[in-house]
């Protein structure tokens, strides 16, 4: 089976949708001449041309707003936000503009775009270009959130994303980049809201978020050494959520961990143990533990943000907590 | 005929008195600018709808007390939707505002469906969920949004003109806001990328000379508003915003550039509000001369003097108008008023539009 890496997974995605559908069109600072900061569109002004993949000024808001207005008036807009840092300075356009359009319309009006971002923790990049916080746009009804953890998800995710009819927020991972995965030939899509097992289990569910999965998997894999067999799953969405698959989980292993990137308080953790608590209450053998970052800003110093960062270490020894 | 902003010392705000008319038509040739009796007397009936809407639903909120939330009137500013959605054809697109009641009128949505809204019904231009200040959604006129946040829908137009030039029919995009819009971050984004981009687009500004109580000639750190074009590269205009001749001529050749791939126009509507900033709002932070001056140069009554002045109407059309009218708006108050409320069991529904 053909490997590829992440950035390649997500340029054939792009690539296709735009041969595709001529209504796809791409937006964002550096994405044409320089051909995006990690290379992701990559040969897309070559192939396509200035009309279809259009650099911007450095402008997040008019960025946001006219992948939306682009989106009102016929076409299918991708808009590139660099890093998710630069995603607050638009969020008034994506939360409070995107995300309500269908509602308060009446149903009326649809916003068929992607807004394309990736989160730079692990890559040394300090306190404001670092930040993960899905849990602020999981809070938004009307946008979806889509957070790929490997290139087969990556491509497949992100063509549902284009063809979906609703604003998708689409968070990549800056370290995964260069990660390399199997990624079949041909023509294939990702339905928006649909979990992943990574890895059967029956003594302990983690279920684990973007570039955290890979450091779920290495941590399963020491504790099936131990003796313990974790079930790993990658939600892939959180907006939607299936939480029927994570519910599925838990009523079998009885543990629950959840193990993300963002900062602890109001995280992704904290929603998904919440309904599990509400739903499965009764099949929990063990409290739900979270493995996420420090509610402290993001360090630059390397061994410091290494230690700051979720790993498969703090993954296992929650686990050990649990199974005891 | 017309000023470029920077060729005229005495517009925007720093002269927030009425006493100089921007621009006069009072001798224009109307057959000349294609300007018949019927095309003026459908701009006149825009604007009376516009007028006896929003003097019926202040009564709906002050008077008889049915009608609750924010409201923001367009009354005084008539002129300018008229003027300039006159200079549309019917597929152009245009976004709104929360001030949008005017806009959603001239560009023809229903008036049963806009009071409707008003009125929280299902049978409302956004079932609604929308309210004041998003009723004047209604794209089956070509009016694709109205947001209630100042200037977030600056860049937002930009993107609909970009839907339009890729488009290649030579549609164009028009959006209104304040002058409080111009001084916010999207506003000088938005016309930053649309120069950028030469969208087809009419940015109007219609500067009634206060964002809620505070004064553009404190808060406005330009000549005018049409002055800030000139740092994007963008062509500007300013108009007179209480005559709707003036407005229409000067949007007429704003829409020619952009249907003509020539780019984008400011156009700076100077304008002035009957009442306050909200429905609520008596207004009365402002001086009294100043009131009373814009007052004597009421938009409707003046394009009335000009049509009887030019021999183009009878004081006999503008009662035929009024009554059509009048009645037309007690037809939208039953109406609303004995329309139902969407289930609230639909509102899961509505969120995505795709589940």
């Amino acid at each position: 089976m053909p490997e590829l890496t992440y950035a390649d997974a997500l340029r054939e995605a792009l690539r296709e949708e735009m041969l595709r559908d001529s209504r796809v069109v791409l937006m964002g600072e550096e994405i044409g001449v320089f051909e995006g900061v990690y290379k992701v569109t990559r040969g897309l002004l070559k192939e396509f041309g200035p009309e279809r993949v259009r650099d911007t000024p450095i402008s997040e808001a008019a960025i946001a707003g006219a992948a939306i207005g682009a989106a009102l008036a016929g076409l299918k807009p991708v808009a590139e936000i660099m890093y998710m840092d630069f995603l607050p300075i638009c969020l008034d356009q994506i939360a409070t503009q995107a995300a309500k359009m269908h509602f308060m319309s009446g149903g009326k009006l649809k916003v068929p775009m992607v807004l394309r971002t990736q989160y730079s923790l692990g890559r040394v990049h300090g306190a404001q270009h670092s930040q993960f916080f899905p849990s602020w746009l999981f809070q938004v009804p009307g946008l979806k959130v889509v957070l790929p953890s490997t290139p087969y998800d990556a491509k497949g995710l992100l063509k549902a994303a284009i063809r979906d009819e609703d604003p998708v927020v689409f968070i990549e991972s800056g370290v995964l980049y260069r990660a390399r995965g199997v990624v079949p030939d041909g023509e294939y899509v990702i339905p928006l809201g649909q979990c992943d097992i990574k890895k059967k289990g029956n003594d302990i569910t983690i279920v684990a978020v973007s570039r955290v999965v890979n450091e779920a998997l290495a941590a399963a894999a020491k504790l099936d050494e131990q003796g313990a067999t974790a079930e790993v799953i990658d939600p892939r969405t959180i907006q939607p959520l299936d939480l029927a698959t994570i519910l599925e989980s838990v009523r079998k292993t009885g543990r629950l961990i959840i193990a993300s990137d963002d900062v602890k308080s109001g995280g992704i953790g904290s929603e998904i143990a919440a309904r599990v608590v509400e739903e499965a209450f009764d099949s929990l053998d063990a409290p739900i533990l979270r493995v996420a970052s420090p509610d402290t800003p993001i360090p630059f110093s390397p061994p410091l943000e290494q230690a700051y960062m979720p790993n498969a270490q703090k993954i296992i020894e929650a686990a050990k907590k649990l199974i005891g | 005929m017309l000023l470029r902003s920077s060729e005229h010392a005495n517009c925007g705000s720093r002269d927030m008195s009425p006493a100089k008319p921007i621009q006069s038509v009072s001798d224009i040739d109307y057959v000349k600018h294609g300007l018949t009796k019927e095309f003026l007397l459908g701009m006149l009936r825009k604007m009376i709808e516009i007028r006896r809407f929003e003097e019926r639903v202040e009564r709906l909120f002050l008077q008889e007390g049915v009608l609750i939330g924010p409201s923001h009137l367009y009354l005084g500013e008539e002129a300018i939707a008229a003027g300039a959605i006159g200079a549309l054809n019917d597929d152009d697109l245009i976004t709104s505002t929360y001030r949008g009641h005017g806009h959603a009128i001239a560009k023809g949505a229903p008036m049963k469906m806009l009071m409707a809204e008003l009125f929280g019904k299902a049978t409302g231009t956004c079932r609604g969920l929308g309210g004041s200040m998003h009723v004047a959604i209604y794209p089956e006129k070509g009016s694709v949004y109205a947001t209630a946040i100042v200037g977030s829908g600056i860049p937002i137009a930009t993107g609909v003109g970009l839907a339009l030039q890729m488009e290649g029919k030579r549609r164009v995009a028009m959006t209104f806001f304040g002058d409080g819009a111009s001084n916010t971050g999207a506003f000088h984004e938005g016309i930053n990328l649309a120069s950028v981009w030469k969208v087809p687009v009419i940015f109007v500004c219609e500067n009634n000379m206060y964002a809620m109580s505070t004064r553009a000639d404190y808060a406005v750190a330009a000549e005018s508003v049409a002055a800030r074009a000139q740092g994007y590269k963008m062509r500007a205009v300013v108009a007179d915003g209480n005559d709707a001749v003036a407005v229409y001529l000067a949007a007429k050749e704003a829409v020619g550039f952009a249907r003509n791939g020539q780019g984008p126009t400011l156009l700076e509507c100077m304008t002035y509000k009957l009442k306050g900033h909200g429905v609520y709002d008596k207004g009365d932070y402002r001086p009294k001369e100043e009131i009373e001056a814009w007052l004597r140069r009421d938009p409707i009554s003046g394009l009335e003097a000009k049509l009887l002045e030019a021999r183009l109407a009878t004081p006999a059309d503008f009662e035929q108008i009024e009554k059509e009218v009048g009645a037309e708006v007690e037809e939208s108050v039953t109406f609303a008023k004995s329309s139902p409320v969407l289930p609230f069991d639909e509102l899961p529904k509505l969120v995505y539009a795709r589940q």
